[in-house]
């Protein structure tokens, strides 16, 4: 019998090791798995290199974890965020390094490490000053960069509802970039409001079939980022 | 021409006049992106009849307006996280294919923001360069490279009357010879094989006032 059901946040996260590399889903607050970074704040993992489009806000979920100083590179496409000063402090004073993608590409090179492509090329950023140092190859006429597929030690991701075996749907944009992610992880974890048995949700409209999640956690009722940086939360 | 501006007249269109102007440009049925900022006002003014199907990047074709007071849902957000609803026909799709029908071109046209746009086309709109700056690039340099028309929409010059339209981009480029329309206060000037070619002056404005306020040659409108 295959059960992917964990009872926890904390027991989901726990052997993430030390300089562990973690996709983590969300665009904005849309599909920021908190929990399951707050439950890695707890476990106390550090020296990770991250990939999340954005950085966070205030100084919770994503951006409590950079406060912690636990992420010691982010590849992310961007970085500012309106209401927080977490990810430009560490910036400017050389605490993190920042791997700046384009995000077609970010997203692009997710697919493409989930998928076994080892590297592709497109024409975003050819010519700018992310092109450099990138390899350039013609194809019909025109320019293209290489790029390389991005693999992880571990997805954080949100979904709506999960079932024992993994398989998972989505809260409309909250979908972004979990069923990538979760192809491009090596352990992907997913956070559900609820998990249900095998064939309550109706195969057809699976968007992450179970053979790319290994576990799968639920959180009720989740937090959301806006709502906890109104409430002036910090975490831990 | 700072020290002069400080109480500038209204000479040419508003950020609205602006946005009417180029809606009514976008042929009906039209799948389009729209940047942050004055892009977003275009939806305000589409032409009766026409319907537009917006995609934001982040995973959304068939975005709606923004949510009534307390209906809103703090997952359905467009690209400027901003809270907004789905239309009827919406559909929901995750990044690397709303990425793919913007390289793949399958996207027919996008509007975006500038803070400078060469007579090549060259677009700058992420990044001053500037040390300490948080060099953030979002979809740009995406949206730039597949989308098949990408129009501008932007005051005509800077807040210090700084000209945005240049023989050169100076700021740090999002994409190559990739814009082909230009819509400010002052006029609409397309992109041409020649540079900065007029093709409508906004009312009670003329050409050598446009010209003055643009950093390269400005050619004349062909059949005024």
């Amino acid at each position: 019998m295959i059960n992917k059901q964990i009872s926890s946040a904390s027991q989901a996260v726990k052997d993430v090791f030390d300089g562990a590399t973690i996709m983590i889903g969300g665009f904005g607050e849309a599909g920021s798995p908190i929990e399951l970074i707050h439950a890695l704040i707890d476990q106390g993992a550090k020296d990770l290199t991250v990939a999340s489009n954005n950085t966070g806000s205030g100084e919770v979920g994503l951006a409590a974890l950079l406060k912690a100083e636990r992420v010691s590179k982010i590849i992310c496409s961007f970085p500012r965020t309106a209401n927080s000063t977490v990810f430009p402090d560490l910036y400017n004073n050389g605490k993190i390094e920042l791997e700046l993608v384009p995000q077609g590409t970010l997203a692009e090179r997710i697919r493409a490490g989930g998928a076994g492509i080892p590297a592709f090329f497109t024409p975003a950023a050819v010519g700018t000053p992310l092109a450099e140092g990138k390899e350039t190859r013609s194809f019909n006429g025109q320019d293209y960069l290489m790029e390389h597929g991005l693999v992880a030690d571990f997805a954080f991701i949100k979904g709506r509802t999960g079932d024992t075996h993994g398989n998972i749907v989505y809260n409309k944009t909250a979908r972004n970039f979990g069923p990538i992610m979760a192809m491009a992880a090596k352990v992907a974890i997913v956070q559900v409001n609820e998990v249900v048995e095998p064939g309550e949700i109706d195969p057809e409209v699976v968007v992450t079939p179970g053979i790319f999640v290994n576990r799968v956690v639920e959180v009720a009722s989740p937090v959301f980022e806006s709502e906890l940086v109104a409430a002036g939360v910090s975490y831990p | 021409m700072s020290e002069q501006t400080q109480t500038p007249k209204a000479v040419g269109r508003t950020r609205e006049e602006m946005a009417k102007r180029l809606a009514q440009d976008i042929p009906n049925g039209s799948y389009v992106n729209l940047g942050i900022g004055i892009p977003e006002l275009v939806t305000k003014f589409v032409p009766d009849g026409h319907t537009l199907i917006y995609h934001t990047e982040n995973g959304l074709l068939g975005m709606g307006p923004s949510p009534e007071e307390g209906e809103g849902d703090l997952e359905l957000i467009n690209a400027g996280k901003r809270q907004v609803t789905a239309n009827p026909g919406a559909a929901f799709f995750h990044h690397a294919d709303s990425f793919s029908m913007i390289r793949g071109g399958h996207i027919d046209l996008c509007v975006l923001g500038a803070m400078q746009v060469s007579k090549g086309g060259d677009l700058a709109n992420w990044s001053t360069g500037k040390p300490g700056a948080i060099p953030a690039v979002g979809g740009a340099m995406d949206l730039v490279a597949g989308v098949k028309s990408v129009f501008v929409i932007t005051q005509h010059c800077t807040k210090h009357g700084d000209p945005k339209l240049v023989e050169k981009c100076t700021f740090p480029l999002t994409g190559v010879g990739v814009i082909s329309r230009v819509y400010t206060d002052l006029a609409v000037i397309d992109i041409t094989a020649q540079g900065f070619r007029l093709i409508e002056l906004s009312p009670g404005v003329d050409f050598e006032y446009v010209q003055d306020r643009t950093g390269a040659e400005l050619l004349p409108i062909i059949n005024p």
